[in-house]
């Protein structure tokens, strides 16, 4: 058999109803069944989760670090999109 | 559990070759660290601390996956159902901490198969202490209390580790190892209320595990060359010598409440420095260990193999399962 290693996955977890799915490891699994499994077992042994999504590692695509300021930068000067930059005359009190 | 490796025998980490020494990239990693920021697998780091990661972290997992040996051998023999589902859930424990540390030294470019491959080889070394053996039911309580719990003044400062997987694994063992080390002391609390006989036992345990215990925190700091390095680059953030005195104190008030002694005669008080003194450590017994020459590594490291090996044809079938599966499944959507 050409392929030994089993494929490695991704494992998101929601650690309560109502809050998202957080990126908390990987792990190997032969397919995605055994991923959900083996990652009850390695990631929720005190109850840190009621939910898990497994994703092939392989069907990533993530940013280049190197991109880093051609991606994000261009946010840096633009804090009129923040409320703190408006100054308001106290009378508005609460808005 | 916890990685000697950093001082272990190993290549020195060069400065890197590839990279000047005043690239832009150079520069980069360095402000990160100056600035206490974390670096990621997708970052530019020099070749040298990516070595040195990876040398570290999977010797850091190839210790959990050893360590559930010793205490595996006391399964099937605790004295209670209650100790055996707790020394079940312990060691489960460690399997899982091998696992989030492998995947963490991943992260770096190495596979999964290489750092098992290198364990299996006796290239990549794992913690000295797991090359003792469990005689009695009281190592398992000392193990928890005195391996786990030097395991943990070690941990602790890896959590600020700079390599942002490795501390993300840190944490989350860290959060862990408190159960193993309480439940530890919990078990030898028993005996010591128990009869003369446990009392004993507990002696005798405690008798054993102390010095090889110490050798734990690694060669003295005049003696470890890594060290230096490894805290340049955030990897290490408290010495040998100052984690070894720290675990000293923490302990000699935990062996007086448990009535026992610590086979030191020179551990003693010393007001001036705010410390317990204690003796000198046998490093020769040290290095023989380190080198394969203890009382089990021969043992340890054929066990780890054979489990390997035995457990070839389940990874194959696994593997051909899923390739049955998705088959049958791209020949139902045809």
């Amino acid at each position: 058999m050409a392929q030994t290693e089993w494929p490695l996955w991704e494992v998101f977890i929601r650690s309560k109803q109502g809050l998202e799915h957080k990126h908390c490891g990987s792990l190997h699994a032969a397919d995605a069944k055994q991923a959900v499994q083996m990652a009850r077992d390695v990631y929720t042994r005190r109850q840190e989760g009621v939910s898990i999504w497994v994703v092939p590692s392989s069907a990533i695509t993530a940013s280049d670090p190197d991109d880093k300021a051609e991606l994000f930068d261009p946010a840096v000067d633009k804090i009129y999109r923040h409320p703190t930059f408006y100054e308001l005359p106290d009378e508005v009190k609460h808005m | 559990m916890y990685t000697q490796a950093i001082d272990l025998p190993g290549k020195e980490p060069q400065p890197d070759s590839a990279a000047e020494p005043d690239s832009p990239e150079q520069a980069r990693f360095d402000a990160k660290l100056a600035a206490d920021q974390k670096i990621e697998p997708r970052d530019w780091m020099p070749e040298a601390y990516r070595k040195t990661l990876v040398r570290q972290i999977s010797q850091h997992a190839h210790s959990e996956i050893v360590g559930m040996l010793p205490e595996g051998n006391w399964i099937t023999r605790a004295p209670s159902l209650k100790r055996k589902t707790i020394l079940l859930a312990k060691v489960q424990d460690e399997g899982g901490h091998g696992l989030y540390l492998y995947a963490a030294a991943e992260t770096l470019g190495v596979s999964r198969d290489r750092l098992v491959d290198a364990l299996h080889s006796g290239k990549a070394k794992y913690s000295s202490i797991f090359n003792y053996p469990t005689l009695t039911w009281a190592d398992i309580g000392v193990i928890g209390w005195l391996v786990d719990g030097a395991a943990i003044m070690n941990q602790i400062p890896l959590c600020r580790c700079s390599y942002g997987p490795y501390a993300r694994a840190m944490i989350r063992i860290c959060k862990e190892e408190s159960f193993h080390m309480r439940q530890g002391y919990d078990a030898l609390l028993a005996m010591s209320r128990g009869t003369p006989a446990q009392r004993a036992m507990v002696q005798e345990a405690v008798n054993r595990w102390w010095w090889p215990v110490l050798m734990m925190f690694g060669p003295h700091d005049r003696d470890s060359q890594h060290t230096g390095q490894a805290m340049k680059w955030g990897i290490k953030r408290i010495s040998n010598d100052d984690l070894r005195q720290k675990f000293v104190d923490a302990t000699v008030p935990q062996a007086e409440l448990l009535g026992v002694k610590l086979p030191d005669p020179k551990l003693k008080w010393n007001a001036e420095r705010s410390h317990y003194d204690f003796g000198e450590i046998d490093w020769e017994e040290f290095w023989r260990v380190v080198n394969g020459d203890g009382p089990c590594n021969r043992e340890r490291l054929a066990t780890r193999v054979r489990a390997h090996e035995e457990g070839r044809w389940v990874r194959e079938a696994a593997l051909a399962y899923a390739a049955k599966q998705r088959a049958r499944e791209a020949g139902q959507a045809a």
